[in-house]
Order: structure tokens, then sequence, then C-alpha cells
């Protein structure tokens, strides 16, 4: 079987609360230079197939309309 | 004529909806793991927490046995009322357009809202007049529609969008204030609002007992047929 890693993120040009949110609490502990923060979501899986993945991640991991994705193996 | 309103494991809403439709019809609840409508004639997807929307909302819900008998009444013809949640898993479903976000306030919110009749030759509102404001209360934290450009385009240019938030009233940053979509077919409705919990004068309001006499009022005359 082979590790791999779903990254899902907000597709771009989609307001993203969450990740504005990020990007106001960070200066306010004193990390400055941060901009463009996004935050989505990782999903881990062992998988036989990986050539699954892409059909996977169309039908059910991802909501192609609104999240993007990049698929990491180990 | 007889409502089927559908239970997930989750599900918070489902008796409420049982109960508007009841003060207008018949209703009976439909279990998540049976893929027999019992020959309901309009199929309500309630709101709530349906298999806890984990990955995301309305995910998951979409591939239960129940949800194959609801897709293949929709492409029928049926009519199929999203209330939330339903709303949610309707457009993971693909039967209707775009997707709800979290709220642009990142908060739950719960409250009366306005929303503007944009359609009233509808299945679901046609008991109601184009541009009459119906009070119907909001509670959710993923209520933000949302579509890309081009499919708000079609869908705008469909007439598609069948209630809008009243100016002042949007309560989670969706696009062009949309508050519920139907299907281009117009068989297929959904809204972030609950009409099912607008039905009594106790709760303040019983604008939301109009969509569900809509329904009757479309499909009544076909049974009876």
């Amino acid at each position: 079987m082979s590790r791999v890693r779903v990254l899902v993120r907000p597709k771009a040009g989609i307001l993203d609360p969450q990740g504005q949110a990020v990007e106001r609490a960070l200066p306010a502990l004193g990390f400055a230079g941060v901009a463009n923060v996004h935050v989505g979501r990782l999903i881990e899986l062992d998988v036989d197939d990986p050539a699954q993945l892409p059909e996977m991640c169309r039908k059910l991991l991802v909501n192609p309309l609104i999240e993007d994705y990049e698929i990491v193996t180990a | 004529m007889r409502f089927g309103v559908v239970r997930f494991p989750g599900s918070c809403d489902e008796v409420d909806a049982q109960l508007a439709c009841e003060r207008v019809a018949d209703a009976t609840l439909l279990w998540h793991g049976d893929r027999d409508l019992q020959g309901v004639d309009a199929v309500v997807i309630p709101g709530g927490f349906s298999y806890g929307d984990y990955l995301r909302v309305g995910a998951i819900a979409r591939f239960s046995p129940v949800m194959e008998s609801v897709i293949a009444f929709a492409r029928e013809g049926g009519p199929v009322f999203g209330i939330c949640n339903g709303f949610q898993v309707l457009c993971e479903a693909g039967l209707l357009p775009g997707a709800l976000l979290t709220n642009e306030s990142l908060r739950f919110v719960c409250r009366q809202v306005d929303v503007v009749v944009e359609h009233d030759d509808t299945p679901f509102t046609n008991a109601t007049e184009a541009g009459e404001r119906l009070s119907i209360p909001v509670k959710h934290t993923t209520g933000r529609w949302y579509a890309p450009p081009e499919l708000l385009d079609e869908v705008e240019a469909n007439e598609q969008v069948v209630l809008r938030y009243a100016p002042g009233h949007n309560p989670n940053g969706s696009l062009a204030d949309v508050a519920g979509v139907r299907n281009a077919e117009g068989n297929v409705f959904g809204l972030m609002p609950h009409p099912e919990h607008a039905v009594d004068p106790l709760t303040g309001s019983v604008d939301g007992l109009k969509l569900f006499a809509s329904i009757r009022d479309h499909v009544a005359p076909r049974v009876a047929a």
C-alpha cells in the first residue's frame, strides 16, 4: 500500500474567512510579515492503487466547485 | 397527498418538518438506509447534521441508500425540497447548483430573517406572490451559497433564484443574497432558512407554511387525477 496525502484548499478567489482570521491573529501575536493565509484540509490515506485517487477526489474527497487539491505521495 | 421526510443519522429537524407537512397534508418519515420511498408524492430533506457533516456538509449523506432513490425520484420530475442541511445535501448530490460555504462571519447565526420571493410560479412558492417578504428563521454556520461566476450567470439567466434575503437581512454573505435556488427543471428546491419553524403564530410567523402549502397545491391535483 502507498501512503498518500491529499491537500485540499479553497479555490483561489473564493472568500476564505478562516484564512483571513488566522492572517489577522498572527500579527496580533507579534509575527510580522505574514500574507495570503488559507486554511484547508489534509486527508491521509493508504491506498493499493494510487491511480484511483483523482476519481476518489472528484467523487468524494473534494468539491471541485469550491476546492482545489493536490496529491502528495510519500 | 403525502410528503416523505428523510431521517439521516444526525438529522435534527425531521420531526418539525413532518409536523409542518402534516399541517397541509399527510407525511411519513423515510429512513436513510431504505431505498423504498413508500410511494410519497414529494420528498423533504430536513435540517441537521447528516452523518455528522464529516468531510464537508452533506458530502456523506448524498451517498446514502435513500438518496439513490431520491435522486431517481428527482430525475423523474418528483418535487424535492431541501431545508438547510437538506439544501447542502442536494448541492453535494448535484441536484442543485452551487455549494454552501462557512458563513462570512465564521459564526453560527440563529435569527429571524426576511426573504423576498423572486418567483411565485414554482411548485414551492405558488401560494406566495412575487415580491412578497416572508419572515423565516435561519440557524446555520455553513450557509454562504456560492457558485463560480459563469454558473451564477447561468442560474440567474434561468431564473433559478427563488428566494433572496431582503436588503440588510443576508445572514451569511451568500452570493447575490441567494437564500434558495431551484434546479433548471424546477422540481428541486433548496433553501437555508427553516420554513418548518415558521408554521405557528406561537413562534412568531406562519410564513413558512406557504411553502409547504405550495407543494401540496402543486402535487394534490396530480394525485387526485
